[in-house]
């Protein structure tokens, strides 16, 4: 499907979704108390399919988070980003999509150990890498590591 | 004498008992833990613990220069170097808008399908192995010798090559490269039906193979398997054919594709792809144009425009991505790599639960983890 096909089934399905323009794909900013019901929506509707999340991954912006999905349709093999805002650095909440995509879960986990994003009903949200005594979430741009230090 | 045996007899109803398979374990290929609840001898669940060899790859990677990255990106699958190299070039050759000459893309698909062989190789090895055929162990290891030959010879190094840069390649291949690889073509057709003979024919590698651990398409889908894991069960995830990158759209090949998923049809979409990857080196070695061009023009510093870039790649145990992050500068603000079996992990518990721990190992050897690329 075409991104301009696509953009006006989204328009359809969330008329307050923002887009953003990219070369390579669809690139969708959702508001975070929507997200589970949109893209729950996405995997759901028949023409659109979104069924294998091929990639999941946090960035730390100055002054919030995002949380990048990349979500694919196995059968059409069109793609899309879906991106969400926290709201503020201070405690960062974004909802879980463990039911939607069995693979969210453990991606939801390493995003938590390393940027200290909070995945709300996540089932199992522990430290995946690091230790549970780890102090900090390293992947923040504002981390500081006293023994080992990487500077920019 | 009797009241003494109450004693020893008295047990809990429903014992559970949880044993650690590894750090250290010899069939876990690595420092991998699975922490195994089990009922007599069958596995009631079984949780993986990972981070053990973590590295912080991303982190470093954010203050590092785009060709210094490349070399970090050979230490995530170690057995899929080239391709790791290459799904970071091809992103940053995307963000800059960079075209590199035809003669590259071929060379970069040959090394790639070689790199997939001999990955494959060792995986073959690991998994008789595992299943307690040593000699597999041999005959593997004495095949994949005359691959990395052909990476000394042109790349420099056996087995972390860092060979493809943004822009081309390091350096010009061997004049000998198509020679070696014809050559090799001929010798590994003739021993791949050994593969067959010593393991895939024997009765009891089927027997503990066979129908076990069935993973369904559905299950390969929500859990993000891809690579031959994914396509044994009919996910058809090859990025070679969903999103073609370098070379692959200029030839035509078949992808391996099974519907049943248990571990027998995860080995056999492995064999098979050996077999598919000696055509397309043939096909690929057919056209590719002569010449010694190796490199597009670039600038000394490489500085990526302000946006974001994601490249996915097919490695020899699925799909890689590469999501960059820019802001502008000579490092990435951001760098994200969606490793293969960091999915491919997760589902070992969906797939063992119930079966025996003997079977465990059976499962785990054909997801083909390689612990590094997990961990990161």
């Amino acid at each position: 499907m075409e991104q301009e096909q696509l953009k006006e089934k989204i328009v359809a399905l969330l008329p307050e979704a923002e887009f953003m323009t990219n070369k390579q794909y669809l690139d969708v900013i959702v508001p975070a108390n929507k997200l589970h019901a949109f893209v729950t929506s996405l995997k759901e509707t028949n023409d659109l399919k979104f069924d294998y999340l091929f990639c999941l991954s946090g960035v730390d912006w100055p002054n919030y988070f995002t949380v990048v999905y990349h979500i694919t349709s196995s059968e059409y093999g069109h793609s899309i980003v879906v991106k969400v805002k926290t709201d503020g650095r201070e405690n960062p909440e974004v909802p879980s999509l463990f039911d939607i995509y069995a693979t969210a879960e453990f991606h939801e986990r390493e995003v938590y150990d390393l940027l200290g994003v909070k995945f709300t009903n996540h089932p199992d949200l522990r430290r995946i890498f690091l230790e549970d005594t780890w102090v900090g979430y390293p992947l923040r741009k504002d981390y500081k590591d006293e023994i080992n230090i990487i500077e920019r | 004498m009797s009241e003494e045996k109450k004693v020893i007899v008295e047990l809990d109803e429903n014992p559970e008992y949880i044993i650690n398979m590894g750090p250290q374990h010899p069939s876990t290929h690595g420092v991998l833990r699975f922490e195994v609840s089990l009922q007599g001898e069958t596995v009631k669940y079984l949780i993986p613990h990972c981070g053990y060899i973590h590295r912080g790859i991303e982190k470093m990677c954010e203050s590092l220069t785009y060709p210094q990255i490349i070399h970090l990106t050979d230490r995530l699958d170690y057995l899929s170097a080239h391709m790791n190299n290459e799904a970071v070039s091809l992103c940053v050759e995307k963000a800059l808008d960079i075209e590199v000459p035809e003669r590259v893309k071929y060379i970069r698909s040959i090394l790639s399908e070689l790199n997939r062989i001999a990955s494959h190789q060792l995986w073959w090895c690991a998994f008789g192995m595992d299943l307690g055929g040593l000699t597999c162990f041999f005959y593997g290891l004495r095949d994949r010798e005359k691959i990395l030959d052909i990476f000394e010879e042109s790349c420099g190094s056996r087995l972390l090559h860092s060979f493809v840069v943004p822009g081309g390649l390091m350096h010009d291949v061997h004049p000998n490269f198509k020679q070696s690889i014809r050559d090799f073509i001929k010798y590994f057709r003739k021993l791949l039906p050994e593969y067959d003979t010593l393991l895939t024919g024997n009765v009891i590698f089927q027997n503990r193979t066979r129908d076990l651990g069935i993973m369904s398409k559905e299950t390969a889908i929500n859990y993000g398997i891809t690579g031959p894991s994914g396509r044994a069960s009919g996910f058809a995830c090859d990025v070679r054919k969903v999103e073609p990158y370098s070379a692959y759209p200029y030839i035509d090949f078949k992808e391996i594709l099974y519907t049943e998923g248990d571990t027998f049809h995860r080995y056999k979409a492995r064999m098979d792809e050996m077999w598919e990857s000696m055509v397309i080196l043939e096909k690929l070695l057919d056209k590719m144009p002569d010449g010694n061009d190796y490199t597009a023009k670039m600038k000394p510093v490489i500085k990526l425009p302000e946006g974001e870039y994601f490249q996915r790649v097919e490695t020899a145990r699925g799909e890689l991505g590469v999501y960059i992050v820019s802001d502008g500068n000579k490092t990435p603000y951001r760098l994200k790599l969606r490793t293969p079996n960091f999915s491919n992990l997760f589902v070992m518990n969906k797939l063992t639960a119930g079966y025996k721990i003997a079977d465990l190992v059976a499962i785990s050897g054909s997801l083909d983890l390689v612990i590094p690329d997990i961990d990161r």
